[in-house]
């Protein structure tokens, strides 16, 4: 096994933080929230976007849509990497995207490539009036030109760098981590 | 991110020799297939580009209309060849036929034939991969899995389940991928037939042997009411279909002398009044409906999962960079 040596770079006060704003921003964005729907992307995106969708309620008062994108069949490297295990299938808010503001929530921006797949799944399932990316880590590196809305912070990594976004469903813990992977000593 | 899927390799032309693992990974694949059905758009992009030939040399409605749904829905492009008005009446071979049409480039075969082996026969001299839809006695796999889900879904669970296969098990290759299928999963199961249809040694399969359909019904949750093929009649099997009904026949009158609630299962298409009688068809117990809709996302699963079937770059894209 290859040695990893974690950073921490935002604790759960960050985050936190950076959700309040994000979730004002969005807001701000939309002029309010009329027609305003939230849409993670598996996993960790989902679980990003039920936390920006109670500081939106909070602020505001309202409910908010939400909904969750699996976008595992929209991939473009089933012939290279092989079928990767589907996860939770997608959820649609009950009234349909069509002639609404979506956002599209995720954990970290990265190739673009996910982003890609989880626009053609909208658009296969109806024509929202915008489509906004919002991300809580853009750690850059763009394969595609596809760029983030609204960011909670950027984070200068290398590609043999990961960056783990924790979130207290799945790891009990909420924060953002950067880790570097030593490769084995040959 | 959770493991990759249990590879199948390049084939599946049974369910004898699969792991319990490999046999969940599909029905677990298959769940969230359920819900792409039920869209507006009954479409995701994850096969395009494949061109898929379904090639059946035996008559077929449910089947092929399922496979050809589950590719289209995965976006692969299908071509449907039946053995009537095709190459093959002229005396063309099996693999003649698959060798002409691999070098029109295609990705997989689905197979239908009369003669049992022929699925892993073609497997073994094309590159492309094959699914089995049925070769004669041997095995109909797909069909024992959409059976599985179906028990699945109604039951909860298949482990420690009774499962008794009613009917023609002899000829039936949808008894035999039930049974591998069955207890590979560590289901119980009874078969019950005249004993004219019953395997020569049905220990050997290690399943349980019911002479009286009242037994069955009695021991069993859940019922696989198979097809009586009319033919089995002209050659002696069967003296009468009025015979058959009074004896072997599912009819209310027996599950409600049933001391649980039973499922009741037929891989279609049904001799409605001989081996099952219409009111148990349409009743409460009946599921045959959620089969042939179970149908279509476990071949969308075998599909996926073929499709993408590389052991080593599935193992790869564990590590792989999310993003």
């Amino acid at each position: 096994m290859p040695d990893e040596h974690r950073i921490r770079v935002m604790d759960e006060a960050d985050v936190r933080r950076a959700l309040a704003r994000m979730a004002r921003e969005i807001v701000e964005r939309n002029g309010g929230t009329d027609g305003l729907m939230l849409m993670g992307i598996h996993r960790r995106g989902t679980q990003i976007a039920a936390m920006l969708r109670e500081e939106i309620e909070r602020a505001e008062g309202v409910e908010v849509e939400s909904g969750s994108i699996d976008i595992t069949l929209y991939r473009d490297d089933l012939g290279t990497v092989g079928p990767r295990p589907i996860i939770g299938g997608s959820e649609l808010p009950r009234s349909g995207i069509d002639g609404q503001v979506v956002v599209i929530v995720d954990d970290v921006a990265y190739t673009g490539r996910t982003v890609r797949a989880a626009l053609n799944e909208l658009g296969d399932w109806g024509r929202p009036r915008r489509i906004l990316l919002c991300v809580l880590v853009d750690r850059g590196q763009r394969e595609l030109p596809i760029q983030p809305d609204i960011t909670g912070r950027w984070v200068h990594v290398t590609r043999d760098q990961r960056v783990d976004v924790l979130v207290p469903e799945l790891d009990g813990d909420l924060a953002v981590d950067i880790i570097e992977i030593q490769p084995e000593a040959a | 991110m959770t493991d990759a899927p249990a590879p199948l390799g390049k084939d599946l032309i049974g369910l004898e020799g699969l792991t319990a693992e490999q046999i969940r990974t599909i029905l677990d694949t298959a769940e969230p297939f359920k819900e792409i059905s039920e869209r507006r758009i009954k479409k995701v992009p994850v096969l395009r580009g494949k061109t898929i030939v379904n090639l059946f040399f035996e008559a077929s409605t449910r089947t092929r209309i399922s496979f050809e749904f589950a590719e289209k829905r995965l976006s692969a492009d299908t071509v449907n060849i039946s053995s009537s008005g095709s190459s093959v009446v002229k005396g063309e071979t099996l693999v003649d036929t698959a060798r002409n049409l691999e070098a029109m480039r295609i990705d997989m075969v689905v197979i239908r034939h009369g003669s049992s082996g022929a699925a892993r026969f073609l497997s073994e001299r094309i590159p492309s991969n094959v699914i089995n839809a049925g070769d004669g006695w041997h095995e109909h796999p797909t069909q024992g899995l959409l059976d599985l889900l179906t028990i699945r879904d109604h039951a909860g669970r298949i482990e420690g389940l009774r499962v008794c296969i009613i009917g023609d098990i002899l000829h039936s290759r949808v008894a035999r991928s039930n049974i591998h299928g069955l207890l590979a999963l560590g289901a119980e199961v009874g078969v019950c037939g005249p004993r004219t249809l019953l395997p020569p040694a049905p220990d050997e399969l290690g399943v349980k042997v019911f002479t009286r359909v009242e037994e069955a019904i009695e021991w069993a949750d859940a019922l696989n009411v198979l097809r009586l093929q009319l033919e089995r009649m002209q050659s002696g099997y069967v003296p009468s279909l009025r015979e058959y009904n009074r004896i072997w026949g599912v009819t209310n009158a027996r599950l409600e002398a049933a001391p649980k609630e039973l499922l009741v299962l037929h891989p279609g298409p049904m001799n409605r009044g001989v081996e099952i009688d219409s009111d148990v068809a349409d009743g409460p117990h009946s599921v045959i409906l959620n089969q042939v809709t179970n149908g279509v996302a476990v071949r969308m699963a075998v599909l996926y999962l073929l499709a993408g079937g590389q052991p080593e770059k599935a193992e790869a894209a564990k590590q792989g960079a999310e993003g």
